[in-house]
């Protein structure tokens, strides 16, 4: 274990994932940071870490951190906006959770929050895309599913995956999310549907593609043992957040995650145990050839296999290795920099049992791990339950 | 985009100027100052042959600002033959005969145009070779 502190969970709460028309950012955090509040025994955090996006360029707003502690009541207290792109959120629990082990505070709200629709069209898919590199990617017309597609064309020729190799990912997390009451899309999807899926940048199809949405989820995190559940603490085991090249073009392996497996790797070694422990996974999946590189970084499969994993039932509620529990960033829908604190808020339901429809069976170990800039940034969170 | 950006980055979007590490010999593009195989500063400037072939590719359908225009449009990436790998869209040529493998060579285009300044962009596209 790095760091001799002790982290808990203590509370959790998130909004419905969607478009959010009538909401505004600082309405959205509020409502899940309420939920939040209430499911722990903290009234006042220490401090306050927001994982945030696309406020600047979207919705004109710089230092959603103030805003956010401000209209939740907290006027006064720390706060501050973490942004790494998709990963925004899991990279603001990072920084909470190293603000916890430096010994200066004991507990953190942390919060992520996006409001995707306060623009429309190109304005949006241009704002998304700053997450790659703008000079060198962004400049020649690469949008996130362009990137997403030159890394799939090359996976499916490379690991001679079969056409529609990758829809199991997809109907995998529709038939999930279809349970979920706070899901952004809850119809199941067929094989044939995603067969016939228009073209966003090809070979990625709209239903190999997550829904950017509006949404915030928050959880307070402290060192002092509190009970999320009667007789159960969630614990974080261990965090990390490792960085790669944002072109994809700069990196050593275009078919390999390496933040992600080297922040993986650090990881394990933090909880002290190996992927094999690992009961239920919530992973980056906002295009289906990203879960299946994600699965091979994190070591659930060999280099080139992960998409198997969904084609035979693998990451099913009931197979080997859950993923997307709650329908994940495809059919959950992926609410940008607040991501990475919805894979939390679900990973914790599935340790303290209260998944309902979409528990996992006896979950000891859970992962999170989120993406920023197409790997740019890797961010890996392994919980557990003690008591 | 913002006029002194591009204008800063003119040079190597007009001719794909590059730079070569002088301690370990690898050749770099976009230029980046410090090389990431070494750690070493990497200052001198390469000029690049434009010869490459197709490592992947993409018909983009859902365009970013000052890419509308040209909807649908091929982004690729180009290994370079001197190494490095190239981001860049495809000219002069329909999707149906694009395929992995297949040599290019880059040319100077309009790479976008920004429909609230007025400003044309140029920088480097490829397409197939045109053989004598
Ligand atoms: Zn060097």
């Amino acid at each position: 274990m790095t760091g001799s502190t002790n982290i808990y969970v203590s509370g959790t709460g998130c909004t419905k994932v969607g478009e959010h028309w009538g909401t505004s950012l600082r309405h959205l955090a509020w409502e899940a940071v309420n939920l939040a509040l209430l499911s722990s025994n903290t009234k006042k955090p220490d401090a306050i870490f927001v994982g945030n996006m696309l406020s600047s360029s979207l919705s004109q707003q710089l230092n959603v951190g103030a805003l956010v502690a401000d209209f939740c009541g907290f006027r006064g207290t720390e706060a501050i906006t973490v942004e790494a792109a998709g990963a925004s959120g899991a990279a603001a629990l990072r920084q909470a959770i190293l603000a916890i082990r430096s010994g200066e505070i004991n507990t953190a709200l942390v919060v992520g929050v996006e409001k995707m629709t306060d623009a429309v069209g190109p304005d949006v898919t241009t704002a998304i895309a700053g997450g790659a590199d703008s000079d060198w990617e962004l400049a020649h017309g690469l949008t996130a599913p362009a990137i997403a597609a030159l890394i799939m064309r090359r996976y499916m020729y490379e690991h001679s995956v079969p056409t529609d190799g990758l829809s199991g990912f997809s109907v995998n997390a529709h038939k999930n999310a279809s349970t979920n009451s706070y899901a952004m899309f809850r119809n199941l999807i067929s094989n044939e549907q995603y067969s016939r899926g228009a073209m966003v940048s090809s070979p990625v199809n709209v239903f190999d593609s997550a829904p950017d949405a509006d949404g915030a989820a928050a959880l307070v995190i402290t060192s002092s043992d509190r009970e999320l559940v009667e007789g159960r603490s969630i614990q974080i085991a261990a965090s990390n957040l490792t960085t790669d090249s944002l072109a994809i073009h700069d990196r050593e392996d275009l078919l390999t995650f390496s933040a992600a497996q080297t922040s993986a790797r650090y990881a394990y070694d933090q909880a002290g145990i190996d992927a094999n422990d690992i009961d239920v996974a919530e992973i980056y999946d906002r295009f289906g050839v990203y879960a299946a590189m994600s699965l091979e970084a994190c070591g659930f499969a060999d280099w080139g296999s992960g998409w198997e994993m969904a084609q035979n039932g693998s990451v099913g509620l009931q197979g080997s290795l859950p993923i997307s529990t709650f329908g994940g960033l495809k059919a959950r829908g992926n609410p940008g920099g607040a991501t990475g604190v919805y894979q939390i808020v679900e990973i914790a339901q599935q340790l303290a049992g209260t998944a309902k429809d979409n528990q996992v069976s006896d979950v000891k170990w859970a992962l999170a791990q989120c993406l920023g800039s197409n790997g740019g940034t890797a961010v890996t969170h392994i919980l557990n339950v003690v008591g | 985009m913002q006029v002194p950006r591009n204008w800063r980055l003119q040079k190597q979007r007009y001719s794909l100027i590059g730079e070569v590490c002088e301690h370990c010999g690898v050749k770099l593009f976009p230029p980046r100052d410090v090389c990431p195989e070494c750690s070493h500063g990497a200052q001198t400037l390469y000029q690049f042959t434009g010869m490459g072939n197709i490592h992947s590719f993409s018909q983009v359908f859902d365009p970013p600002n000052g890419h509308i225009e040209n909807t649908p449009f091929i982004v690729a990436l180009i290994q370079l033959e001197e190494g490095p790998m190239v981001t860049a869209q495809l000219t002069d040529i329909d999707i149906e005969h694009v395929e992995i493998g297949m040599e290019v060579e880059m040319v100077t285009r309009k790479m976008s145009d920004d429909g609230t300044e007025g400003m044309i962009i140029y920088g480097y596209k490829f397409r197939p070779p045109i053989v004598d």
